[in-house]
């Protein structure tokens, strides 16, 4: 599209958007960051389904993945550390036209935002929450995070961090309503591209946990997995994530897993023989706060002056 | 030590009367009564005490009620630390404050007065109406300290009538703990020429409230009946508080409720909250209507994300409220630190209790005042406003919101747990369709403006909002300059702080000076904020009876503060503020120079240079205005002998 104005068109013809109407300042994440694919996958998911920019809001907390929406063209809410989530929710809870995407970090989303996270999927309000995993703190260089693996060495634990990690998917799948869990990687963009677009099409509260590398703190964390694919399970069924057969064929080790079958997604989630990727649960039909939330918006002026009328003939003597 | 008066002589000749014989007995005329209702927790004193306190307003009396709560829910029985209770003061005119000593106390049994004694709530010559059932308990521990409490308190000079409560309430129910309530309301309307069909009216619209059937109302009419009866026939002292007609519709409601309606009458969509005392009413009363409004209640996770989820909302062009406490003002602060830096409107209100940490969660204090104005990290200015009325309760939401909007600020509106529980009469709002339009310019967004094209003069800007074209920016936590870019060169920090600031010298140069109430200049001026002005005032009043020249001002915007403030002070000889949070006493300490000061006081100090002096209390109660009268006096004096 190099060169093209698209200024040229008239209002009335609907504009389309191109790749390029998505792209906000430029990346500052290290090269090699797991980040910039996401990025990437993002921008053209909102191109596919030409989400227009001024409706379209990411929302994240703070961290590396938590710049996020400084690198959209959209409108973007870059608020505190670990609070993303109550702010989303807010943006959410009175604008049903607004398409609301969250980016968080594993210390973001999982240590200090636990709260609002375990919260946030009960409360299953339409957005796409991705939770990009590197295992490790990075803005503030390398700190143990709860996704760390046990043992593994960092600034505030240089002998070696002492307990198992949190398993992300396994705790969100413990959260009563939960209506959409998946995982993903960075380094496989069609998996990763289809997991975001199940994700926004999902009715609900989408929780996407992508493994995401960090070359600068965790060189190598996921690097026999890419060189081995049959380290990975590829969750696969019809309600699931959908990647064509060329992806497919990539992944020896696969599984046709149900995603309306939560006891067998919760033994996935432990899962000893291989990374699972794909969706873990999926309940459409899980309760939706923001159905709630969203009552009375479109309340007249005349009836919200009648309301108050009345509540003060209640207390008139 | 106790100052005479009209109601009080009426009281003591009405109770030393002969009690039996009934007819037709002449009504005492008094200008004003203060009435406690005190019993064990979960007797319903409480709505006794409304019911009784809106029948008089009803009447045409001016109306304050305290609400005397313990700590716990369910302390235990005929406890001293279990009083639970309501005080009604009604008068011939406004009223104010809670007052000083009670005229008469109904007590549900003796052990609670003992409380009452402790807080300094009765007078010698209080008439006590004690429940009798304690004389005939099975326990004979019971019985001796019922008969010791008499003796007690006939030694403390109370005037004490043991009446048949419980048992005349048995009567018509098998549960009298549940029904002596109302048999008391038949009682009180009986003693002070009150029209039972009123309270009966009120007793209705409770139950219906509740969705109560009607055997319920009916039998809750009969125990009114049956306590008016009982009374006209056994006690022959009748009062009348002579009411003047009310030239406007009036309404009578407690400080919450207030809220819970200005933010209604505001416009205001989204009420994000988590609960705590006594703070949480305020958006009960929300849950139960908002929605006729088209608004929500949101009760969020815990503090932090309430506040979190009013600032999205917010952000998304809605009109946006948290209501808390200190304890989750503490929580929320860095999430107010945020709509300071990122400029998001938002209204905040701190029904304020007795702090730090969990403090006294049921009880009054004016602790949050500088944590308000400084309490976050980096310079973080922001509108902090303080209802002194119900009034100001209603109206100033409406103004918190547009001042947020207007200034794309948090607006803090500081009320505390004497407002929130009390029950006063307030003319009925006219509202106004205004108040309620849209927060937003909705005409379209110049692409390529600014998101922060702050005006040099004033600092202020117009925000763009989700959904219009051309208008998208990142809303950052981070320094940045006008285009909300992070602020990578060092001047751009400075600039923006700057706007920021300039902003609130913009708002107050639109204020005008306070009103001085009393002498425009004289021997001493008294400066409170908030709920104590009535007190302040009544004290005011009767220390100029006696001559002295005295005036006071209630401060209604903290910050940025009223202007004139130091041209004001130069009148008087003394300054010195009243509050209730806590201050050192001169006396206290070895020198001046290490004395900490009530909060006011610390800020008017610092920015008038005036030498601000302060009187304050933490009683975890409202002050009587004859505590504040002895202060101010004793500072008079100190004044004339010049030995302070």
């Amino acid at each position: 599209m190099y060169g093209l104005k698209t200024d040229w068109i008239d209002e009335s013809i609907p504009r389309y958007y191109t790749f390029e109407d998505y792209e906000g300042a430029t990346a500052r994440w290290c090269s090699g960051c797991g980040d910039h694919g996401v990025l990437t996958a993002v921008q053209r998911l909102c191109r596919d389904e030409q989400l227009p920019p001024e409706k379209t809001v990411f929302v994240s907390g703070i961290g590396c993945a938590s710049r996020f929406p400084h690198y959209v063209k959209a409108y973007g809410f870059h608020g505190l550390h670990g609070r993303a989530l109550p702010v989303a929710c807010g943006v959410r809870a009175r604008r049903p036209d607004l398409h609301v995407f969250v980016a968080t970090g594993d210390g973001d989303c999982c240590s200090i935002g636990t709260a609002h996270w375990i919260h946030a999927i009960r409360y299953n309000m339409k957005m796409v929450v991705m939770l990009l995993d590197n295992n490790v703190y990075g803005l503030t260089k390398n700190q143990t995070s709860p996704t760390s693996k046990k043992g593994s060495s960092s600034n505030t634990h240089p002998g070696g961090s002492l307990l198992d990690p949190i398993n992300p998917i396994q705790a969100s799948l413990g959260i009563a309503n939960a209506s959409f869990i998946a995982q993903t990687v960075d380094w496989n963009p069609a998996h990763l591209f289809a997991t975001l677009a199940a994700a926004h099409r999902h009715p609900g509260f989408a929780f996407v946990r992508i493994l995401q590398r960090c070359p600068h703190f965790k060189s190598g964390l996921f690097e026999s997995m890419m060189n081995d694919p049959s380290q990975v399970l590829l969750m696969t069924h019809p309600d699931g994530i959908e990647v064509d057969a060329a992806v497919k064929k990539q992944f020896e080790n696969q599984r046709e897993h149900d995603p309306s079958d939560l006891a067998e997604a919760r033994a996935l989630a432990d899962s000893q023989d291989g990374t699972p990727i794909g969706l873990f649960y999926r309940n459409d039909s899980a309760d939706r706060y923001d159905a709630f939330t969203v009552e009375g918006i479109a309340t007249s002026r005349d009836t919200k002056l009648r309301a108050l009328e009345t509540q003060l003939d209640r207390y008139q003597i | 030590m106790f100052r005479s008066s009209s109601a009080r002589t009426a009281a003591d000749s009405a109770a030393n009367a002969p009690i039996p014989d009934s007819g037709e007995v002449p009504a005492l005329s008094v200008p004003e009564q203060i009435v406690e209702i005190v019993s064990d927790s979960g007797e319903g004193a409480q709505t006794a005490g409304q019911i009784f306190g809106t029948v008089c307003a009803k009447m045409g009396n001016g109306l304050w009620t305290v609400e005397i709560i313990p700590a716990e829910i369910e302390p235990p029985a005929r406890s001293r630390a279990g009083a639970s209770g309501i005080r009604i003061r009604f008068g011939t005119k406004p009223v104010a404050s809670m007052g000083d000593q009670a005229d008469l106390v109904v007590a549900f049994n003796e052990q609670v007065l003992y409380s009452r004694i402790d807080q300094g709530a009765l007078r010698p010559g209080t008439l006590l109406l004690i429940d009798d059932k304690w004389s005939a308990s099975d326990d004979p521990k019971t019985r001796e300290a019922y008969q010791k409490a008499l003796e007690d308190f006939h030694i403390a000079g109370y005037i004490v009538r043991e009446i048949p409560i419980h048992a005349e309430t048995h009567e018509l129910t098998d549960n009298p703990q549940r029904g002596k309530n109302m048999w008391v309301v038949g009682l009180l309307c009986a003693l002070y020429s009150r029209d039972l069909d009123l309270a009966k009216r009120e007793v209705q619209l409770l139950f219906q409230r509740k969705r109560k059937g009607e055997d319920v109302i009916a039998l809750n009419h009969k125990l009114l009946d049956a306590g008016h009866a009982w009374a006209v026939e056994h006690i022959d002292a009748r009062f009348e508080v002579p009411s003047e007609t009310h030239s406007e519709p009036m309404v009578v409601m407690n400080g919450n409720a207030a809220i819970a309606l200005g933010a209604m009458a505001a416009g205001i969509e989204v009420c994000s909250m988590y609960p705590i005392t006594p703070a949480t009413s305020a958006s009960h009363y929300l849950a139960a209507d908002f929605h006729h409004a088209g608004g929500i209640v949101h009760q969020a996770e815990d503090e932090i994300a309430a506040v979190g989820f009013a600032i999205g909302a917010s952000f998304a062009g809605k009109t946006a409220l948290t209501i808390t406490s200190g304890p989750g003002m503490a929580l929320k602060s860095e999430f107010l630190g945020l709509s300071v830096m990122a400029e998001v409107p938002l209204v905040v209100v701190d029904v304020q209790r007795g702090g730090p940490a969990t403090g006294l969660p049921t009880k009054v204090e004016q602790g949050d005042l500088l944590s308000s104005v400084f309490g976050q990290p980096g310079d973080a200015p922001k509108v902090v406003m303080a209802p002194s009325s119900h009034e100001e309760c209603f109206h100033f939401m409406v103004t918190a919101r547009k001042l947020a909007e207007s200034f794309r600020t948090p607006v803090f509106v500081l009320s505390d747990a004497n407002l929130a529980t009390a029950q006063a009469c307030l003319p009925r709002p006219n509202v106004s369709e205004e108040w309620l339009s849209p927060p937003i310019d909705q005409s379209p967004w110049k692409e390529g403006a600014p998101a922060y094209g702050w005006d040099p003069e004033t600092g202020i800007s117009r925000r763009p909002i989700p959904g219009q074209p051309g208008g998208a920016f990142v809303l950052t936590g981070l320094a940045h300059d006008e285009y909300s870019h992070i602020a990578y060169e060092s001047s751009i920090n400075q600039r923006a702080m700057n706007m920021r600031s300039r902003k609130f010298a913009a708002l107050q140069t639109a204020l005008k000076p306070p009103e001085i109430y009393g002498e425009e200049e004289g021997d001493l001026l008294v400066v409170g904020w908030g709920s104590t002005r009535g007190a302040i005032e009544e004290a005011v009043d009767r220390i100029r009876r006696d001559g002295h020249r005295v005036g006071s001002v209630c401060l209604r915007f903290l910050s940025p503060l009223e202007p004139g403030l130091d041209e004001i002070f130069r009148r008087y000889r003394r300054v010195m503020t009243v509050e209730i949070n806590y201050s050192d006493d001169v006396a206290d300490l070895g020198r001046a120079g290490e004395r900490r000061y009530s909060q006011l006081a610390w800020l008017l100090r610092a920015t008038t240079l005036v030498d601000v002096d302060c009187w304050s209390r933490v009683p975890g109660q409202p002050l009587p205005p004859q505590m504040i009268e002895e202060a101010l006096r004793s500072r008079l004096e100190g004044a004339e002998s010049c030995t302070d």
